[in-house]
């Protein structure tokens, strides 16, 4: 088999024998969404309004919550540092572990926004932006991610300095993403927005990977 | 040949060591010896293409550390044993060995075989003692056509069975035309060896 695509698999039977480590953020998620309507309010149209931002506040922190594990097993474990000595391109490599890591948390978050969307009373035309922009724009959660998880992934206890790092990245994905929910419930035009988000990802995939190789060679020096 | 010309460390404040130069020809068996802290492992490290060297060249034929050639040719063995906890013996070696060149199923279960862990190919690394871990990943030593092996104390948790085995391996592979270069501070009883003080 390909190594790009036996380091994905790699990565996710690893995830497998150790379940917790995907499931925490993504409980996270739903508890997190389900709490809404208890501590504001049920009643369905202050629900909807809010239901976009709710949903992708909580998806952006389950993803920066998953991302600690995404190299530090692999930098403790020294599969890292035999990762970059070979003549592979460490960039696909990595392009690798960050698809595993969005399939891991990404696509769940996806296929559960639905459910939560119907749980803060989010029509279905709504419903079907959201998950729109959340398949565009959580790919790039885990791309930019992978910048902050590789510079710091010799840093013990590390999280805190993740977030420093990173939140402020994510920031442009929320506004766009979650005003092109609100701005559709509104009934005008999402274009733009979409454009912006497949424009992120689009850059995101061509830079991440090299700059993240980078840093995760620095890093093991 | 493997040329090494001129090669400094530095690591923080301090120089680990400075003008640094010898060569390796096939079948030349180098142990790296020193104190602690004194580079070894550094060496190995830069050698392996992991760590930048402070100034010097270092050169495969006319390879550079950092052709692909150079990283087809080396084996690097850290500190680390490069074996994910969840998953078992098998599918470790099988990434290990793939990140090199790919290897059939049989030739896996064969070395782990070699090794003495035969029956363990589906347990995972997690329930290994740190003397089994070294093993998985000496199957992997096995399995390279990697012509320099960078082992950096390939004897560490070893029964004196394993550290025998290793010998033959590293005697082997260098009877065949590889190098090797590798730090202990055990007692080695490789024959042929060269001494480098760092």
């Amino acid at each position: 088999m390909n190594i790009y695509l036996q380091t994905l698999t790699r990565d996710l039977h690893s995830a497998i024998h150790n379940l917790s480590s995907v499931l925490n953020p993504l409980l996270f998620f739903i508890i997190s969404i389900s709490l809404f309507p208890l501590a504001i309010s049920p009643e369905a149209s202050m629900l909807s309004q809010i239901a976009a931002g709710v949903i992708w506040v909580a998806s952006m922190l389950a993803v920066l919550l998953s991302l600690n594990t995404l190299f530090h097993n692999d930098f403790d474990n020294g599969v890292l540092e035999q990762m970059v000595i070979s003549h592979h391109s460490l960039p696909l490599l990595i392009l690798s572990k960050i698809v595993a890591h969005w399939l891991l948390t990404g696509v769940p978050i996806i296929l559960l926004s639905p459910l939560l969307g119907v749980l803060l009373f989010l029509d279905n035309e709504s419903i079907k932006i959201l998950m729109l922009t959340l398949l565009l724009a959580t790919p790039s959660l885990s791309l930019i991610g992978a910048i902050g998880a590789s510079l710091i992934v010799s840093i013990k206890n590390s999280g805190m300095l993740l977030s420093l790092l990173i939140l402020p990245l994510y920031i442009p994905i929320l506004i766009f993403a979650s005003s092109a929910v609100s701005q559709a419930q509104s009934g005008l035009e999402i274009d733009a927005q979409l454009y912006f988000l497949a424009t992120i990802l689009v850059v995101s995939l061509m830079l991440v990977p090299l700059v993240s190789a980078l840093s995760l060679k620095i890093s093991l020096e | 040949m493997l040329k090494i010309n001129n090669l400094s460390c530095q690591k923080g404040y301090n120089l680990l060591f400075s003008h640094l130069s010898f060569e390796v020809s096939s079948g030349d068996i180098l142990h790296i010896t020193g104190t602690n802290g004194s580079g070894k492992t550094s060496l190995l490290k830069i050698l392996a293409g992991l760590n930048v060297q402070e100034q010097g060249t270092i050169f495969l034929k006319d390879y550079s550390v950092k052709s692909e050639d150079y990283q087809r040719a080396i084996f690097y063995l850290g500190h680390l044993p490069a074996l994910s906890a969840e998953l078992s013996c098998l599918e470790n070696l099988r990434f290990l060995t793939t990140l090199n060149q790919s290897v059939k199923q049989p030739l896996l279960i064969d070395a782990l075989k070699q090794v003495g862990l035969e029956d363990y190919e589906d347990e995972v690394c997690a329930k290994l003692s740190a003397g089994q871990k070294r093993r998985v990943t000496l199957a992997g030593l096995i399995l390279s056509k990697a012509k320099i092996w960078l082992l950096d104390e390939p004897f560490t948790a070893l029964d004196p069975q394993g550290v025998e085995m290793v010998e033959q391996y590293i005697t082997q592979h260098c009877e065949q035309g590889g190098m090797c270069l590798f730090t202990t501070h055990q007692s080695s009883a490789l024959k042929n060896q060269q001494v480098l003080a760092l």
